[in-house]
């Protein structure tokens, strides 16, 4: 559905006003982000930052970008908060309606398949990175990563956003199967805080979640809280 | 799904049919050495506050065409529903028929569901049709509201992502009154409180941004009462002429006089005061 349009080179004069409005009112929002999702026994543990910006200005620095999807799915949303935001609120009808139909909780599998059919076919147009996790009574606890340009692929461990890129090595290094909730928990936590703290883009408090049989149990970590790995 | 609504049919997407007209016609004004007159933005800070018994809304005045100030006491807390109004900073033009749309669907919807709106219904309306024109319609929007769940207040940017929190700011004075609610604000405030807080964070737009100013409109929203204070507080009074540039009688020498009586029929007369303000 991509449209080229061909314009005047000096068609750019139109929206540099002047100082009067300032770059961050005419930038688009962003949930820049850090956002981690990681399988254990029994369910998944699902963990974001809380900064979206504009520009350079933090336009909420409170968000829950971890966005229920059904009873037991949650999604992590990066990218444009725009896209993001009706993508998860249309997947949301999707699914809902879809789980009606059936009279069954949905699996994790078809949330996903319904996220990437979503961003596969606006890819030009979207601009947004997900992580679905969730937990279903075939096949427990997974994670399934959705990232710009429409792939679907599971993963037990996934990283996404602006500020994964300087906390591969950690995870890559830190990662074992067959952790614990604890454990895993306690990962994504410091996982999180490194991103942050090395990533302009993530910031704010670290939002966790854990999705088992029993349901959703929700976490917030404030920033004086934060695990600290240096003392630099 | 049926959703009633006022616009039948969607199309799917913009029309960008004018875009290259109107390319063209820039290029050709510019070679001229002429501009194409600038959409008037409401510049403006807006902001909202969650306090005990429910919100309080507040914008500045001032709306700008470029550097002129176009209108000095522009009202930019629109009606949405008797229990929901909206402030509106980005394109003036926008903002008001944006809310006017979701004004009337919304007035539909309570019809059609029996029961006094809810604001998230009314954010839901706005960011899915902001979403779908993506970014083009220019209106950042300021929602607050008290419904059945009691007091709601979200931010709605021009491409359609929304926030919902206890407090807001929006437009160009946005950090200006941002900084006053993240230094005063406090959860469950007081109403008098809670109108002081939000008249200071559009003082503080008004008097450190340019494109906002004159006067502060306040709107507190309570639970079955709504009192639209328009002007709140006036903080920019027109200074008074010290001196007076009439001249008497007779200071300009009269040369001739020529008298020529035109024979013209009266046929209604009418006196319609000019703005001299």
């Amino acid at each position: 559905m991509a449209t080229v349009l061909q314009f005047p080179a000096n068609i750019s004069t139109l929206n540099n006003y002047n100082d009067l409005y300032p770059d961050w009112t005419q930038r688009e929002v962003s949930t820049g982000t850090t956002i981690m999702a990681v399988e254990f026994d029994g369910g998944v543990v699902m963990g974001a930052d809380s900064r979206t910006t504009t520009g350079a200005y933090i336009a909420n620095r409170v968000t829950d970008k971890l966005t229920p999807i059904h009873e037991r799915i949650l999604c992590c949303r990066s990218g444009s908060a725009a896209d993001t935001q009706a993508i998860a609120d249309a997947v949301t009808y999707q699914l809902g309606f879809h789980s009606i139909e059936l009279d069954e909780a949905p699996l994790v599998q078809t949330a996903a398949s319904l996220f990437r059919d979503m961003c596969y076919r606006y890819r030009e147009e979207l601009m947004a990175g997900i992580i679905v996790g969730g937990w279903d009574p075939r096949r427990g606890g997974q994670v399934y990563t959705v990232p710009v340009g429409g792939m679907m692929t599971r993963q037990p461990v996934s990283v996404g956003g602006s500020g994964s890129s300087y906390i591969y090595g950690y995870v890559d290094s830190n990662y074992r199967p067959g952790m614990s909730k604890e454990e895993c928990l306690k990962f994504t936590a410091g996982a999180l805080s490194l991103a942050m703290e090395r990533d302009g883009s993530s910031g704010g408090v670290v939002r966790l979640a854990v999705i088992s049989e029993q349901g959703v149990e929700r976490q917030v970590i404030l920033g004086n809280q934060l695990p600290k790995f240096s003392t630099v | 799904m049926a959703t009633v609504s006022v616009c039948q049919y969607y199309p799917g997407g913009f029309s960008f049919e004018n875009c290259k007209r109107n390319a063209l016609l820039e290029a050709d004004i510019n070679k001229l050495g002429f501009s194409s007159p600038a959409a008037r933005k409401t510049g403006t800070t807006i902001c909202g506050v969650v306090y005990k018994d429910g919100v309080v809304l507040g914008a500045d005045t001032r709306a700008t065409e470029g550097m002129i100030v176009a209108d000095k006491n522009c009202s930019k807390i629109h009606y949405i529903s008797p229990n929901i109004y909206c402030c509106g900073a980005g394109t003036a033009a926008d903002t008001e028929m944006t809310t006017q749309i979701i004004s009337s669907n919304l007035e539909l919807h309570s019809l059609s569901t029996g029961r006094l709106p809810r604001v998230a219904t009314a954010n839901r309306m706005l960011k899915q049709m902001l979403f779908r024109y993506q970014g083009y319609i220019g209106a950042a929007l300021v929602l607050g509201g008290v419904d059945c769940n009691g007091p709601h207040l979200y931010s709605i940017y021009p491409h359609g992502s929304t926030d919902k929190l206890p407090y807001v700011t929006m437009g160009s004075g946005s950090l200006a009154a941002m900084a006053v609610f993240e230094d005063r604000y406090r959860p469950n405030m007081e109403e008098e409180e809670a109108k002081r807080l939000v008249r200071d964070a559009i003082a503080a737009g008004i008097f450190n941004d340019l494109g906002s100013g004159s006067n502060i409109d306040l709107c507190v929203i309570t639970k079955g009462k709504v009192d639209y204070l328009r002007p709140h507080d006036v903080a920019n009074k027109k200074g008074v002429k010290t001196g007076s540039y009439r001249y008497k009688h007779g200071t300009t020498g009269v040369l001739t006089k020529t008298v020529t009586p035109l024979n013209l029929e009266v046929v209604e007369e009418s006196v319609q005061t000019m703005d001299t303000s």
